[in-house]
């Protein structure tokens, strides 16, 4: 489950196996293109990218779980049909797919929920289900792009605490592309900053991760990483 | 249901100036019956007109299926395969120039009087706004669902059944409910085409006989079923579609 990959141009990176790396820059700096390319959706015009030694589109859309922007649930489908669709995709049965997800609703917070169209869910609510269901599909690497850019502030302080909790359950390595940097000091254990299509700068995060999340985001080494990250955007 | 009034009164307008002109003018009942005569038509004539329309209401139904399954086999293929695509969606457009009218007394030569070629006059009707429809919703499909499926396991198949299918459902059913307009027409073309039964048969004997009543009340009949089959088609559409809440207004 290793991670060597090189993107874009002059960019390279790793993402250690079980590891999570955030990657800030402003919009439009190529990062939803560049999760885009390790999912195996595209392929780059030059250089190279490999997940878990795989190297070709086919193999790294086998072993990636995107998470888009939208949350492109199906609105045909109740929450834990969205949820279960990777299952079913690669071939369980509806039943089994279903009594694969149910556990994960209940343990994640979503209990109540299974069987909601996404009609009537809250935007949070919705991008919960949309991660259980990257998570369902039972990849070792998670592709998070901009996970909760559409919400509003509150929820969005919320959701990625919750998102925290989720991947201490269920961990995964994690590539996450925002432009929020206290997003992605608080979910990666290291950040890069994206701009001008180079990369900025290469943040430790050495926080204490156990904290609630107040105390993280004021606590002395977490703000000064944040100072860091948000001159390195420029 | 504050909708159906409008159109509900200004009928009922129309229907009333039609009775008051044509007694007023003493117009003869062969030439243009009043609203009156027609209803007891419909009314002495019960029996015959009761077995003509259950003639016909088989007709258009099985006609109707027909279309429907024939169409959306068409458009799954043409979607699945660019080249068909470009290959016969221009004749499947050519072959909507060709009349009905004249197709009709072939089908009759070639399959005889029985509800064969009546079936095939129908779906004939019937069978084209549903695979436009259905081809473009079915191409309509949002690309960022599509790169998700990919992302999860999902290959060409798995695409088109959860999200290609469901997505284009709404699409299909505005071709099917455009359709179920045409299928009575049809089933009167093909029994005007030699038949020995039917609302189009009655229509044919009762015009000889100069009974213009008998007429307008099978034509009343006609239209009643083409409205029926429409309802049929919206109420199936709320069953299968429920989760398009605009549906409600189609």
């Amino acid at each position: 489950m290793l991670g060597g990959k090189r993107v874009l141009d002059g960019l390279d990176l790793h993402v250690p196996a079980m590891g999570s790396v955030g990657i800030v820059g402003r919009s439009a700096a190529g990062k939803s293109t560049l999760l885009s390319l390790v999912a195996g959706l595209e392929e780059p015009d030059a250089g190279e990218i490999s997940v878990g030694g795989a190297a070709a589109a086919g193999g790294r859309l086998a072993r990636c779980a995107l998470m888009p922007q939208r949350d492109c649930l199906l609105p045909w489908r109740t929450a834990l049909d969205n949820a279960a669709i990777a299952l079913e995709n690669a071939g369980l049965p509806r039943r089994d797919a279903r009594r694969r997800a149910a556990p994960l609703f209940a343990r994640l917070g979503l209990a109540g929920a299974e069987r909601l169209r996404p009609a009537k869910l809250s935007g949070g609510m919705r991008q919960r289900v949309a991660f259980l269901r990257t998570l369902l599909a039972d990849k070792p690497v998670l592709l998070l792009d901009e996970p909760f850019g559409a919400l509003d502030a509150i929820t969005r302080a919320e959701l990625q605490e919750w998102l925290a909790d989720a991947l201490a359950a269920e961990p995964r390595t994690v590539l996450l592309v925002t432009h929020d940097v206290e997003e992605a000091l608080l979910l990666c254990e290291r950040v890069l900053v994206l701009a001008g299509g180079r990369v900025a700068a290469e943040l430790d995060v050495d926080v204490p991760r156990d904290a609630p999340r107040r105390e993280i985001v004021t606590s002395h080494s977490f703000l000064e990483l944040r100072e860091r990250a948000l001159e390195a955007i420029g | 249901m504050r909708r159906i009034w409008p159109p509900l009164v200004l009928l009922a307008a129309a229907v009333g100036a039609w009775e008051l002109v044509v007694r007023a003018a003493h117009v003869p009942d062969y030439l243009f019956p009043a609203p009156t005569k027609v209803a007891s038509s419909l009314a002495d004539d019960a029996g015959l007109l009761g077995r003509a329309t259950l003639v016909t209401v088989r007709e258009i139904l099985l006609g109707y299926l027909l279309a429907v399954a024939v169409a959306i086999a068409i458009a799954v293929v043409l979607h699945f395969s660019a080249a068909l695509r470009r290959a016969l969606l221009p004749i499947l457009v050519l072959s909507q120039t060709v009349p009905t009218v004249l197709l009709a007394p072939i089908l009759a030569i070639l399959l005889g009087y029985g509800i064969r070629p009546k079936l095939i006059v129908v779906a004939v009707v019937c069978f084209f706004p549903i695979v436009v429809n259905t081809v473009d919703g079915l191409r309509s499909a949002d690309p960022e669902l599509v790169r998700m499926m990919r992302t999860l396991n999902g290959g060409r198949l798995a695409i088109f059944r959860r999200v290609e299918l469901p997505g284009a459902l709404p699409a299909i059913f505005s071709g099917a409910r455009v359709a179920a307009t045409y299928a009575a027409v049809g089933a009167v073309f093909g029994e005007w085409a030699g038949s020995s039964s039917g609302l189009g048969f009655v229509i044919l004997q009762a015009q000889p006989a100069l009974e213009t009543a008998r007429i307008f009340a099978a034509v009343l009949v006609l239209s009643a079923l083409a409205l029926a089959l429409y309802a049929l088609v919206t109420l199936a559409e709320h069953l299968l579609v429920p989760w398009r809440p605009e549906a409600r207004n189609a």
